[in-house]
């Protein structure tokens, strides 16, 4: 614990000490070009060279930034391009990136950023302010579709990026926007020589597909594009333009080339870095954590239990709006699902200790609400969490009138017996787990529960679109700790409002609470006010129960023993975030193998 | 001869443990126990932590280390294993409910013979109770699947003409379909919540169903030769009714092969069943089959770290095994008989 906090307040640290240096003269790591303004990573100091392997769980769908939607592309396309303000995935707090400083008007709705001067993309063409507003152009362009063009709609209207001067924008919000800076980090910046012509033509959505020629693609990252193989692997090496330097103004990043080789699923990854073929391994479960932990000194690894992520499972209920939809049966159960006494007495019978003792295998902390330990400034901590009482659930019930027969099993006041489907992904063992032990603790309430693992794709079809479902285990977060990063799940519009959802008004006083809330910390600058008005949200959510929370697993990462400056974080992406100050300790590895 | 009697007696053998499961079985199968995830088999000791020899056979409780990932007993309290315990209530036909078990220890002490799953749910009581369903959707779907096809076997082979060429086409046609990706799409269409009864009996109806054809076939062939047979054709000429010719005369050629087909359908279906559990579309949890528990092998850190969960694979290899003997054995004593 007291060794993670050190580390951490170095890494604080060392962020704060980054700094402006204009470097003239050539040092032997690499060339140097006049004015060129880069920022110099006290923290880092390596040795170069080398080759580092990660095993991913799927092929990345496209190179092409603002189209990322999927884990794997982010991962491939996050090493390759560089955004403008950057949250520091270990203290969750803003940095410069490509802006080296940012000035905010007294209303919140103006920022001003200063871009680094000098820097140049990968291909070796100059970076400017030009870039940056012909990214936001691309980003809110409704062409091309970007996963990212909502998140940049601030007040109803586009967020306006213009040019003031070479190594100047302003950026203009429609309304005071809380946490503002954050909207910058992972928005990649593109090289506008490159990709105008696409643009111009509407076909900027079809550039940088998998297919694209090295030469072709060209970003602000550490790494550039060497190598595509469909179905094996993607190779990038170094990008020698990149713009941090070192403590000894030696140009990062150290390893020389990255790849990327396609896997499959969990286990395969587990297999490939418990073989010595890779030697990052990202997030894993806690069972093959503990299973490479085994072998850990044998074979020299290190292994990293982060503690608590953002991620949060939860059951919910199928609370939808059936009407037009002919599903008699699931409307009749949902009579029960609506009773708010209904749910906490399901949640009061939840043995949570259970899930993370055997799914998570005593690396988790179960929830009662929506923001994790993982985040260390949004958490409510003054939620109730009441103990697992049967007895006491059972209380509630009875109080519902609700009522046992004979033979145990619970009836409502219909006389009707209680029985319901869990719907998993039969892809996630881990969530038809905690869908079994629930199964089991719900028993000892007289319900009849039955858990279905279903097909993932049929499953997402049945909670968004069809609703032909009574409840279902899933699992939201792990993106920014930020509360606006929720948005969509807790608005009653929201599309991840799950037990609910296509709402145009609030179905309920307490959603509608929310929205108010959830809009006013959205435009509310005073970081303690917004924890308020937070706080307040994750309280009203613990009341009315729509999810019932479950568990957060710990982040567990690993990489070979000989890599140094490996930090893993809770945020995505865990364990490559600082992948330009990687490097190999060991002579043999740095020198190729 | 002696081949036969010990084939026989251990099937017979097999069949009587999976019949009486729950009397067998020390535990509930569905008995959750949170302390005790994965935990190894017991072992079952003779002489104490002071060195002191017991006839009577114990346990001592077993508790996960620190870390979690391993069991240490503790030496303090000795379990002895007592016979003819009461325990958890089960039935063994329908009507038919006792809870008397073979052998148990006292709580907390547990006797796990082949250790724990990932719930602390006994395995060896899990193997006995995933067996039960497996052989008896084996079974049934079986005898479901000859009397489909003797019937409509006999009927084409019989009446010949038009009858017998839609039959087999039909055959050929249950033949060629692909039942695996049916079933997925069976499954698919049926409601979310079908209770375990239900879920059961529409395995052994689908088994039943796409596995008519081939015995069909076989029944259609014999019957084809049979009736044609000089005696048979004398019988006609004699008067005798077709009805009469066919159970006297042509059926009991039949039976060879019928019962060859059963030997080797029974384990066929009782695989089908563990395939269609494996991938999550038979039984469901928390009810066991042997398929449901070899699908926790698909997970890597289960088929690297705990070995007892194979048992229910020794268990499947051990009744096919069986089947496939009694089979041979079948058809070595036909060859025999026919020379």
């Amino acid at each position: 614990m007291a060794q993670r906090l050190m580390r951490l307040i170095g890494t604080m640290f060392g962020a704060l000490l980054v700094s402006v240096l204009p470097l003239t003269a050539a040092t032997p790591a690499a060339l140097f070009t006049p004015g060129e303004e880069l920022q110099v990573e006290r923290a880092a100091t390596g040795r170069p060279g080398g080759r580092l392997v990660v095993a991913l769980r799927a092929e990345p769908r496209t190179l092409n930034p603002l189209l990322v939607a999927d884990a794997p592309s982010r991962e491939v396309v996050g090493r390759m391009t560089g955004d403008l303000i950057h949250i520091n995935r270990l203290s969750q707090a803003i940095e410069p990136a490509l802006a080296s400083a940012w000035t905010r008007s007294k209303d919140g709705r103006e920022y001003t950023l200063t871009l680094r001067k000098g820097l140049r993309f990968s291909d070796g063409h100059p970076f400017d302010a030009d870039d940056v507003v012909f990214t936001f152009q691309a980003l809110l362009d409704a062409r091309v579709a970007s996963p990212q063009r909502d998140l940049l709609i601030v007040g109803g209207k586009p967020i306006d990026v213009k040019k003031v001067d070479e190594y100047h924008v302003r950026v203009s919000l429609a309304g005071p926007y809380a946490a503002a800076e954050r909207l910058f980090d992972s928005v990649a910046i593109l090289p506008r020589h490159l990709l105008e012509r696409a643009f111009m033509e509407g076909t900027l959505q079809e550039a940088w597909t998998t297919q694209v020629a090295a030469g072709a693609i060209a970003g602000l990252g550490p790494y550039r594009l060497k190598e595509y193989v469909a179905g094996q692997r993607l190779v990038l090496e170094r990008n020698p333009y990149y713009w941090k330097v070192d403590a000894n103004t030696r140009r990062l990043p150290y390893i020389d080339e990255l790849v990327f080789l396609f896997t499959g699923n969990e286990d395969a990854q587990v297999i490939r870095f418990q073989s010595g073929e890779s030697d990052v391994l990202g997030r894993v479960g806690a069972d093959n954590f503990n299973l490479l932990m085994k072998d850990q000194t044998s074979r020299r690894f290190q292994l990293a239990d982060l503690g608590p992520s953002l991620e949060y499972n939860f059951l919910f209920f199928n609370l939808n709006d059936l009407s037009g939809k002919n599903l008699p049966q699931v409307a009749a159960r949902q009579r029960w699902f609506t009773d708010v006494h209904f749910r906490r007495a399901v949640s009061l019978a939840i043995d949570r200790d259970a899930i993370v003792r055997l799914v998570f295998k005593g690396r988790g902390v179960p929830l009662w609400g929506n923001v994790t330990p993982g985040n260390r400034l949004w958490q409510n901590t003054s939620l109730p969490r009441p103990a697992r009482s049967v007895a006491d659930a059972r209380a509630v019930l009875k109080t519902a009138g609700y009522s046992w027969r004979s033979d145990g099993a619970l009836v409502d006041r219909q006389g009707q017996k209680v029985e319901f489907t869990i719907a998993t992904s039969a892809t996630s063992a881990q969530r038809t787990e905690m869908a079994t032990l629930i199964q089991a603790d719900l028993k000892e309430l007289g319900m009849d529960v039955r858990v279905v693992p279903l097909e993932f794709r049929a499953l997402l079809d049945r909670i968004l679109d069809t609703f032909d479902y009574d409840a279902s285990v899933q699992g939201f977060g792990g993106g920014d700790a930020d509360p606006n990063g929720e948005m969509n799940v807790w608005l009653s519009r929201g599309t991840n409002h799950y037990w609910r959802l296509g709402q145009k008004q609030p179905a309920t006083p307490w959603e509608a609470e929310i929205d108010r809330l959830m809009q006013q910390q959205l435009v509310t600058l005073d970081v303690p006010e917004r924890k308020r008005l937070y706080d307040r949200v994750q309280m009203i959510i613990a009341e009315n129960v729509p999810f019932i929370f479950l568990a957060t697993p710990h982040v567990l990462v690993g990489a070979r023993a000989d890599l140094g400056n490996f930090q893993p974080s809770v945020l995505d992406h865990y364990t490559l975030w600082n992948v330009e100050q990687l490097y190999f300790k060991s002579q043999a590895r740095s020198n190729g193998r | 001869m002696k081949r036969a009697v010990t084939v026989v007696s251990v099937l017979v053998g097999l069949h009587l443990l999976i019949l009486l499961a729950g009397f067998v079985a020390p535990y509930d199968p569905t008995t959750q126990v949170r302390t005790l995830p994965f935990a190894p088999p017991s072992r079952i000791h003779f002489v104490d932590a002071a060195g002191i020899f017991h006839l009577r056979p114990f346990v001592y409780a077993s508790a996960p280390d620190g870390a979690g990932d391993y069991y240490v007993e503790d030496m303090s309290v000795r379990y002895p294993v007592r016979f003819f315990t009461r325990g958890a209530r089960y039935s063994i036909v329908p009507g038919i409910e006792s809870d008397v078990h073979v052998a148990g220890v006292d709580a907390p002490g547990r006797l796990t013979l082949a250790g724990t799953d990932g719930y602390g749910r006994d395995v060896f009581s899990r193997v006995l109770h995933g067996a039960r369903v497996s052989v008896t959707a084996g079974l049934l779907a079986t005898l479901c699947a000859l009397f489909v096809g003797t019937v409509l076997g006999t009927l084409a082979g019989f009446t010949g003409g038009v009858v017998d060429r839609i039959v087999m086409r039909a055959a050929d046609v249950f033949m060629a379909v692909p039942w695996l990706y049916l079933l997925f799409a069976v499954r698919a269409a049926l409601p979310l919540h079908l209770d375990t009864r239900a879920a059961f009996l529409l395995l052994v109806a689908v088994l039943g169903v796409v596995g008519w054809a081939r015995p069909s076939r076989l029944v259609r062939g014999i019957v084809l030769s049979a009736k044609e047979r000089a005696y048979v054709r004398v019988a006609e000429g004699f008067g005798a009714s077709p009805l009469y010719v066919l159970r006297r005369h042509v059926l009991p050629h039949t039976y060879g092969v019928v019962l060859t087909q059963a030997g080797l359908l029974v384990p066929q279906f009782i695989l089908a069943e563990v395939t269609l559990s494996f991938l999550g579309l038979g039984i469901g949890e928390p009810e066991a089959s042997l398929g449901s528990m070899l699908g926790t092998l698909q997970q890597y850190h289960v088929l690297a770290s705990y070995w007892w969960m194979f048992a229910p694979a020794i268990a499947l290899v051990a009744v096919a095994a069986g089947y496939h003997a009694l089979t041979s054995l079948a058809h070595d004593r036909a060859r025999l008989v026919a020379s």
